[in-house]
């Protein structure tokens, strides 16, 4: 495992999952430091993550995933951390790609590298609606950058130091970090490629995208990403 | 011609109003900041009031038909303005929220209960 890496573990009610999923961290990424983002859970999940192993950052209130995982960069980049990896707390994310993810990183043509569940085959079940969503932003993330992104909304990337402070900015979309960060990145100069995963379905799986929020969340990229092409930030 | 008691009515609504955001920014429970819009919409009910002849031409410069209608289009104009203002503002609060919860869990951070492998 590259030395100077931080995984990153948002984690909201996840004290059923939380141990197995630090412990498959662990076995994986020993030299890591695993730092568990405890956004506001009211079962337990930060007592059982610290005894798991992980240092915990508990949020003063639930305040959504994007914010959980901001705080999680901004703990990092202090600890100096050189490479982060961010991936799901509910075991949906399986933890043997991190290595591969660090170490294309740490390769240096790339500064982040996205775990898609799409690439090579790789099969993963999803219901229509939100297929079809994703089908539309992978083409709009695909055209903006330039090159084939399969799975621009996943979770499961791995960074370098370059992406972490970028990330730790006040630009950075806490509501929703999806494909607008992507196309942030891209227009910063940012280099991003994928590498395939296993992702597995949770059965109680908690996205950030059920109920109404896929209205929020269209309306939200359809604004965003042209924003993000018309404004000359740096 | 105006009624001399809409006139009355306006400028004691006008100079209430006026006298009122006057007094909870000096009583500093009103800020300078959100204190501006208010004296604006006071000194323009007052103004309005009292010269209804302004009105008039202001209807007729905007094409209304009813000076009625010039009000109540300055008026809902004037609370869109002030929830724009409020909405840019909530939106710095949130971000300033944001920023302090996130360093109050870095500063706060716990280690691991466990001795690292």
């Amino acid at each position: 495992m590259v030395s100077g890496t931080t995984i990153l573990l948002p984690a909201f009610n996840e004290a059923a999952h939380i141990e197995q999923v630090i412990a498959g961290v662990r076995g994986v990424a020993s030299g890591a430091n695993v730092v568990v983002i405890d956004d506001g859970s009211s079962d337990g999940t930060g007592e059982r993550a610290r005894s798991a192993g992980a240092t915990v950052l508990r949020m003063p209130s639930n305040m959504g995933y994007g914010v959980a995982l901001q705080a999680g960069y901004k703990y990092a980049l202090r600890e100096g951390a050189e490479y982060v990896v961010q991936l799901d707390a509910d075991g949906q994310h399986d933890p043997s790609a991190i290595p591969r993810l660090v170490d294309r990183v740490a390769r240096g043509d790339i500064d982040l590298c996205i775990g898609s569940r799409f690439l090579e085959g790789k099969s993963y079940v999803i219901p229509p609606a939100r297929r079809a969503g994703m089908i539309l932003f992978r083409r709009i993330a695909s055209a903006v950058l330039g090159a084939t992104i399969t799975d621009p909304t996943s979770g499961y990337q791995a960074m370098n130091r370059r992406v972490i402070e970028f990330y730790c900015r006040d630009a950075y979309p806490t509501d929703y970090p999806d494909v607008n960060v992507l196309v942030m990145l891209h227009r910063h100069g940012f280099r991003i490629a994928e590498l395939p995963v296993d992702m597995f379905a949770s059965a109680d799986a908690k996205s950030i995208h059920a109920g109404v929020r896929p209205a929020y969340y269209l309306f939200k990229m359809g604004l965003d990403i042209p924003l993000n092409l018309l404004r000359r930030e740096h | 011609m105006i009624d001399p008691r809409q006139q009355l009515l306006a400028a004691v609504c006008g100079i209430g109003l006026l006298v009122t955001i006057i007094e909870l920014v000096r009583r500093r429970r009103l800020k300078e900041e959100y204190s501006v819009l208010w004296i604006a919409a006071g000194v323009t009910i007052l103004v309005v009031g009292l010269n209804y002849g302004l009105l008039e031409r202001i209807t007729a410069f905007i094409g209304a038909g009813l000076t009625s209608s010039t009000l109540f289009f300055f008026g809902i104009f004037f609370v869109l303005a002030l929830c724009l203002q409020f909405s840019v503002k909530i939106s710095r609060l949130e971000m300033q929220l944001k920023n302090l919860a996130q360093e109050l869990a870095i500063a706060h951070a716990r280690p691991a209960s466990i001795p690292e492998e």
